[in-house]
């Protein structure tokens, strides 16, 4: 249930059989049974097939259609770990909010650290400067890697960056350096998150963010190692919410 | 004296000159210059008494903008920038201040500045510009003792409070009193974050929440924002409001009822009172002089 997107994933033995997403939009208890209801048929399954139900993010309360809730940060460990056994600090930037959590090899959570109450270090940054610049949001990562540099905006709030990426526009600094300003910037704050609770490897790359090219590129530069991303990043917090209610089950 | 015909919807730029003052070659004609993110001020003193001000938008360029802010406040003065002994930049471009002798903080200059407004008996100053916000301990004459300062982040600056006049369509000169036009005080908005705040609002006025209750939500948590800096720096009586929020009377309401007291009142600046705004730059007139003085006996 995340603040942009309602993630659902159905589970079986250890396989993931079917997984869908909607907009959560202005009522996301009705955006979870729609995605629920399209990752049954699409598993051609029915409710009654569920065993149980276990509902994550920061709308988890809505989740009507749920057994039981899990934290963000414990299904954050339970999926990174489970689909990268070596991965102990798993990351994970969705639209609104941003996270890092330590764990252990059982993908049992040991620490964590958030960024929830500020747009900067979330996907909504990009988003925002994508709009200040007048360049698609999904095309800001490729063109941010046609950058040789980046320009300097600041990196610290979405509306002091917005201000600063209309000047450079004015200036008329080229695109490809002012997006790739704005990821280096939000990987600035995600890494200096990510400092606060250590880096031990591996480090795993989960949510929205995850599969911007731009974004995964600052990152790496900043953080200087290897990130691990799966490949549907997006639907992590699904993932560990179904592993917890297979836990759950038994 | 106030140029009413130059209006801009954001604020008003003007300049006053006090000419019932007469200012003679012997005296030490001092100058601070305030580049703000938002506004520039240039205030001229003559032996440490306030002569003229000006106050106008900072440009895309600090440095015209320094030398602008400067030329209004010397207009109908018949002094020339030759004639000023030392000049003080200060505030966010104060290293992009041409004529000027020295640049200082505008922690220091803003403290100097409520000194002289209010007098001796202000210890704490709440400044609240455009781009950050700062809470200062001074002593009695006026120096920093100690502050804290929030610049990484739009919540309570005054850039934040222009993207709520942008989205509710009020003028920024009328934003305080709107966010007073209500029955009661509503729930401060949850998020301090500008940006999610605008998102929050948007949601507050579909619900059919009226713009001015919408306002008072979000001025709210400005104020309870500002509020806990200046519980942080530790507050102690006198407090003071600095910089273009002082102007703000929904802010300055909130801030003294969360904090339990009144603080010393914002002069009457359309009339013959000092303008909070131009504490900055007072300031750095006031530090020139001295600075000056010390050259002299040197």
């Amino acid at each position: 249930m995340g603040t942009q997107s309602v993630k659902t994933l159905i589970l079986k033995d250890g396989k993931v059989l079917a997984r869908s997403k909607a907009f959560s939009g202005f009522e996301p208890s009705k955006a979870a049974e729609e995605t629920l209801a399209k990752a049954l048929a699409k598993a051609k399954l029915t409710k009654l097939d569920l065993d149980h139900v276990t509902a994550t993010g920061s709308g988890m309360e809505m989740a009507l259609v749920s057994d039981s809730t899990v934290s963000m940060m414990g299904a954050d460990a339970r999926a990174g770990v489970w689909l990268f056994p070596t991965g102990r600090t798993i990351i994970d930037v969705g639209a609104e909010e941003a996270r890092a959590v330590k764990c252990d090899e059982n993908g049992i959570m040991i620490d964590f650290v958030v960024n929830e109450r500020c747009a900067a270090g979330a996907g909504a940054f990009i988003e925002a400067m994508a709009r200040a610049l007048e360049v698609k949001l999904e095309e800001m990562g490729p063109l941010s890697l046609k950058a040789e540099r980046a320009s300097p905006i600041n990196a610290s709030c979405v509306i002091f960056g917005e201000s600063d990426v209309v000047t450079l526009i004015h200036r008329q600094e080229s695109k490809p350096e002012i997006a790739r300003a704005v990821f280096d910037a939000m990987a600035d704050r995600v890494s200096s998150m990510l400092f606060r609770l250590g880096l031990t490897p591996e480090i795993v790359l989960v949510g929205g963010a995850a599969k911007d090219v731009g974004f995964v590129a600052s990152l790496k530069r900043k953080i200087g190692v290897e990130v691990l991303i799966p490949e549907f990043p997006e639907f992590a917090g699904a993932l560990g919410a179904a592993l917890t209610a297979a836990n759950r089950v038994r | 004296m106030m140029k009413e015909d130059v209006e801009y919807w954001r604020w008003q730029e003007y300049h006053r000159v006090f000419s019932n003052k007469q200012w003679k070659n012997k005296d030490i004609i001092t100058a601070g210059v305030d580049v703000g993110s938002v506004g520039s001020k240039a205030a001229i003193m003559i032996d440490g008494e306030i002569y003229s001000w000006g106050i106008m938008r900072t440009g895309s360029n600090s440095p015209e903008s320094a030398v602008k802010a400067l030329n209004w406040a010397l207009e109908d003065t018949g002094l020339r920038t030759s004639d000023l002994k030392y000049v003080v930049g200060t505030g966010y471009g104060r290293v992009n201040v041409p004529m000027a002798n020295k640049a200082i903080t505008e922690i220091a200059c803003h403290a100097k500045g409520a000194n002289y407004i209010w007098g001796p008996s202000v210890r704490t100053v709440l400044d609240v510009g455009g781009q950050d916000i700062k809470a200062i301990r001074i002593d009695e004459t006026g120096r920093v003792a100690s502050f804290l300062m929030n610049d990484k982040c739009a919540a309570g600056t005054g850039r934040g409070m222009e993207v709520f006049a942008d989205l509710l369509k009020i003028p920024i000169e009328e934003i305080g009193k709107e966010s007073l036009d209500i029955d009661a005080e509503p729930e401060p908005v949850s998020c301090t974050c500008v940006a999610f705040a605008k998102t929050e609002a948007m949601g507050l006025l579909r619900k059919g929440w009226s713009k001015e209750k919408v306002l008072a939500a979000y001025t709210r948590a400005m104020a309870v924002r500002m509020a806990n800096l200046i519980n942080r720096v530790g507050l102690e009586r006198e407090l003071v409001i600095t910089g273009g929020q002082s102007k703000n009377i929904g802010i300055v309401t909130r801030i003294e009822n969360i904090l339990g007291i009144k603080t010393l009142p914002t002069p009457d600046w359309r009339g013959d009172g000092l303008d909070p705004m131009v504490a900055g730059a007072i300031g750095a007139a006031l530090l020139g002089k001295a600075l000056y003085e010390k050259a002299q006996k040197t």
